[in-house]
């Protein structure tokens, strides 16, 4: 049975043609993934069914009935729930009062707390969670918790259709478990989902079946079982994706660039060691959270160490009391995995945020030199293939693949010996991705040594010589990269203790190395 | 797939330390403030005095009522800049109808009504224009001021002799009231205010405003009206302690309470709001109003000149938000 149908639904954004032309049929009781590369339309679809947005033409239809809804409330009341990618909870307030926001019980204006207790509690029941109790403050609870509330809102509401847009992408694999559990729960008791994610195996586990948005359009739907993987991974990109990582020759040795010997900054980074030559690129796997991002910030003076040395260029340095300003002076440079929080300065231009940490390159006496810092910035555009109209674009207003090559460009552009990124291809399409690839292997070749951090297993092992696993604030040894497989790299990065929660994190990142 | 599923509370409970500083960081600040005074002057009875608590209370009022309005605001994430704009603005208007010679009643409820007006405005700018509140209010603060000076034709208004201009005397007629009349509005309205907070749906709906406003939104709240009440509500708040204002200098005078704004949301803040919205309360706010009251008033007795007050509540604000801050760095770590 339909409970909501989709035909023709299109949607602009000035000159931004964002949808165009999506069908879907939902059923009840079913779980439908829709997944697309980041930019196809998936976002703007949920934020129209959830009355957020407005399309421009096409037919909404829930139970047969039209569907139009002008505000977020209509939806709610037309039995549709959004969650969201990041959790939209009041953090303030009680479990209570976020379950029932928007609907609180009352008479005249009059909060009736009883009734808003008996009705959360009613609610909460079919999870067995004795821990979440009505008046307890969302701030003080787990993550896996607070989805629970948050699902638990969407019941409440009397919610027969859920869209949850990628609701795995903030959780560590043990709340994932979690929350597949849920939907499970959801989809017995006859509620319809509409599941948006890119991570594969996931879809693959939870779903019944899919549709395939690409460019704005859906390009196929069906039942999952009849499809093979690959398959899907062609609807994604509309081209068999080969060729993703350049070819280069494998380096051993070299001049020792950067030598870090028991690097520690409490409480997240314990312990690390290693050697980085000239011309290579060293792999740092490791899960969400093991201390991999800190360690970098570490190196990088970003966040303080408390004990180590490094030595950089036969001079050896204390790793305590660094500072990013001494360490750009030494030669590093940095990409940071948080390119909108941190790594760009979205508001300033593009050759700004490029000339950034080297003005020297075009001022005299502090005083800068407008055309000259264009002209070196149009270089750098020219040779990352960055998609600008001109320099003094503000970044904001660049796809997140051509922001995170200025952020690149501007390592470049300081002519760093060592760099040091976290995260170069996260939140990227994979049109971009390969050019990025390209551009870190053309830094090792002019023998810059690269330390690369990654969650996303295939670009290590298609990019690196050698690969040292994060675990817990413990650096491995780095090996070279054909002494491991993606499986021992899991098993090192989960400490080797708890192999069977292994199996969700690495096909989440094998999922996306085939997308 | 489906069954129980344990689910571990997380460790990052408030402890005791943060929920004594929450609840009860006020009320020691406020002890330890009149404590220091006492100690300090030489006659400790005549500082805790009836008459001095009398005179340290009817200079609160103004401050107070402010704070009513602002904690609303500042608990929905908003902020209000224009306060003493408005207090100058809604002294000058009641004070016009005064001489005028409209009945008080109509005077007073003319005072009021103006402080709710432009409270309707910001708020209108707020979400018609999508000016944030900082820079809308910023410009009501220069309009309002030059509104009120242009009306008043630049100097003071007097007023005749009527009841208005007792509502804020130290002492009362009759004497039976012992605080005065304006002094048990306040007080009043705060616990009405309180009330409304804590019980009703508005109440609560002003907390999830301020504690996420995207989460609201997608709860079908109605966010852009919820606004419109919340600046026009504590409008009318600091349309009140114009006529307060009015009526304590028994003219209406369109130069006064330049800055009152910083003392009101200062005395929000020391109460335990957060600017970034989702916490504060009535009590707290009171409480914090009467910390700096009672601080001024100390400096006073101790003959100290005003710039050591002014440093010193500059510091108390300091510290007030820093053990905030302390809080929430282990509440949110």
């Amino acid at each position: 049975m339909t409970v909501l149908a989709l035909s023709d639904v299109a949607k602009r954004f000035g000159p931004t043609i964002a949808l165009d032309g999506v069908k879907l049929e939902l059923r009840r009781g079913e779980v439908h993934a829709l997944i697309g590369e980041n930019g196809a339309g998936k976002t703007t679809l949920v934020n129209i069914l959830a009355g957020a947005l407005q399309p421009d033409r096409g037919r909404l239809e829930i139970d047969g009935n039209v569907y139009a809804p002008t505000s977020p409330l209509d939806a709610r009341r037309s039995g549709i729930a959004l969650i969201h990618q990041e959790l939209s909870l009041a953090p303030h307030l009680t479990v209570a009062e976020n379950i029932l926001m928007g609907l609180e019980p009352s008479h005249w204006g009059w909060l009736n707390r009883e009734a808003a207790r008996r009705k959360t509690l009613e609610v909460l029941e079919s999870f067995h969670h004795p821990e979440i109790r009505p008046d307890r403050r969302v701030a003080d609870l787990s993550i896996a918790a607070r989805q629970v509330v948050e699902i638990c809102r969407a019941i409440a509401a009397r919610a027969n259709i859920v869209l949850m847009d990628e609701p795995t992408s903030s959780l560590q694999r043990d709340d994932v478990a979690h929350l597949f559990a849920l939907i499970g729960r959801l989809r017995h008791e006859g509620i319809s989902i509409i599941y948006i994610s890119h991570f594969l195996e996931e879809v693959r586990e939870i779903a019944d079946s899919y549709t395939v948005l690409r460019d704005g359009r859906s390009v196929s739907t069906g039942p999952l079982s009849t499809v093979t993987n690959e398959e899907l991974i062609t609807d994604m990109v509309g081209r068999p994706v080969e060729n993703l990582f350049p070819s280069r020759e494998p380096v051993q040795g070299g001049q020792v660039m950067l030598e870090v010997r028991d690097l520690s900054a409490p409480p997240d980074l314990k312990q690390a060691s290693f050697d980085l030559h000239a011309g290579e690129i060293l792999g740092v796997a490791g899960l969400m959270g093991s201390g991999r991002t800190e360690m970098v910030r570490a190196i990088f003076g970003l966040d303080p160490a408390q004990s180590g040395t490094f030595k950089l260029r036969s001079r050896t340095v204390a790793a305590r009391g660094g500072s990013p300003t001494l360490r750009l002076l030494q030669g590093l440079g940095y990409l940071s995995e948080d390119r909108k929080g941190e790594g760009l300065a979205l508001a300033l231009s593009v050759a700004d945020n490029t000339t950034m940490t080297r003005f020297a390159s075009c001022s005299r006496w502090g005083w800068l030199d407008r055309s000259a810092q264009c002209k070196q910035t149009e270089a750098w555009i020219r040779q990352l293939g960055v998609k600008a109209r001109n320099p003094i674009q503000p970044a904001r207003t660049l796809s997140g693949g051509n922001q995170q090559k200025v952020a690149l460009a501007r390592l470049l552009h300081q002519d760093a010996d060592v760099l040091l990124l976290d995260e170069p291809t996260r939140g990227v399409d994979i049109g971009s991705k390969a050019q990025i690839y390209e551009v870190i292997a053309r830094c090792a070749a002019q023998k810059k040594a690269v330390l690369m951090v990654s969650s996303y297993l295939p670009e290590l092992f298609g990019m690196c010589d050698r690969i040292a696993v994060m675990s817990r604030g413990t650096l491995t040894p780095a090996r070279a990269v054909k002494d491991w497989t993606p499986e021992t790299v899991m098993l090192a990065a989960i400490g080797g203790r708890e192999a069977s929660a292994a199996g969700v994190a690495a096909s989440r990142t094998m999922a996306e190395a085939k997308g | 797939m489906v069954g129980e599923i344990k689910i571990e509370t997380t460790s990052a409970r408030p402890g005791l330390l943060n929920l004594w500083l929450a609840r009860l960081g006020p009320f020691i600040g406020l002890i330890l403030v009149i404590a220091m005074f006492a100690l300090l002057t030489e006659s400790p009875g005549r500082y805790l005095s009836p008459f001095n608590l009398r005179i340290v209370l009817a200079q609160t009022v103004i401050v107070a009522l402010g704070a009513i309005g602002m904690t609303m605001i500042i608990v929905s994430g908003g902020i209000d800049l224009s306060v003493g704009s408005v207090i100058a603005l809604s002294s000058v208007v009641t004070a016009l109808m005064l001489r005028a010679g409209y009945p008080p009643v109509t005077a007073v409820f003319a005072g009021v009504l103006v402080g709710g007006m432009v409270g309707l405005v910001n708020s209108l700018v707020i979400t018609w224009l999508r000016v944030v509140p900082f820079i809308a209010t910023l410009g009501m603060l220069g309009i309002a001021r030059g509104v009120a000076k242009w009306i008043a034709g630049q100097q003071t208004v007097n007023v005749p002799q009527t009841w208005v201009n007792e509502l804020a005397v130290t002492f009362p007629t009759p004497p039976w009231l012992l605080l005065a009349p304006g002094v048990w509005v306040a007080v009043l309205l705060a616990i009405l205010t309180a009330v409304i907070l804590r019980n009703t749906v508005f109440g609560r709906r002003v907390f999830a405003l301020g504690s996420n406003e995207a989460a609201a939104r997608a709860c079908g709240i109605p966010v852009q009206r919820l606004k419109l009440w919340i600046y026009s509500l504590a409008g009318l708040y600091f349309g009140l302690a114009g006529v307060t204002q009015m009526s304590r200098l028994r003219q209406g005078d369109p130069t006064v309470a330049v800055g009152a704004e910083l003392d009101i949301i200062a005395a929000v803040v020391i109460g335990g709001g957060s600017l970034s919205g989702g916490e504060g309360s009535i009590l707290g706010s009171m409480i914090g109003a009467l910390i700096m009251a009672f601080l001024r008033n100390g400096c006073q007795q101790m003959g100290w000149p005003n710039y050591i007050q002014e440093i010193i509540i500059g510091g108390i604000i300091v510290i007030a938000v820093a053990i905030d801050r302390f809080r929430h760095s282990r509440i949110y770590a």
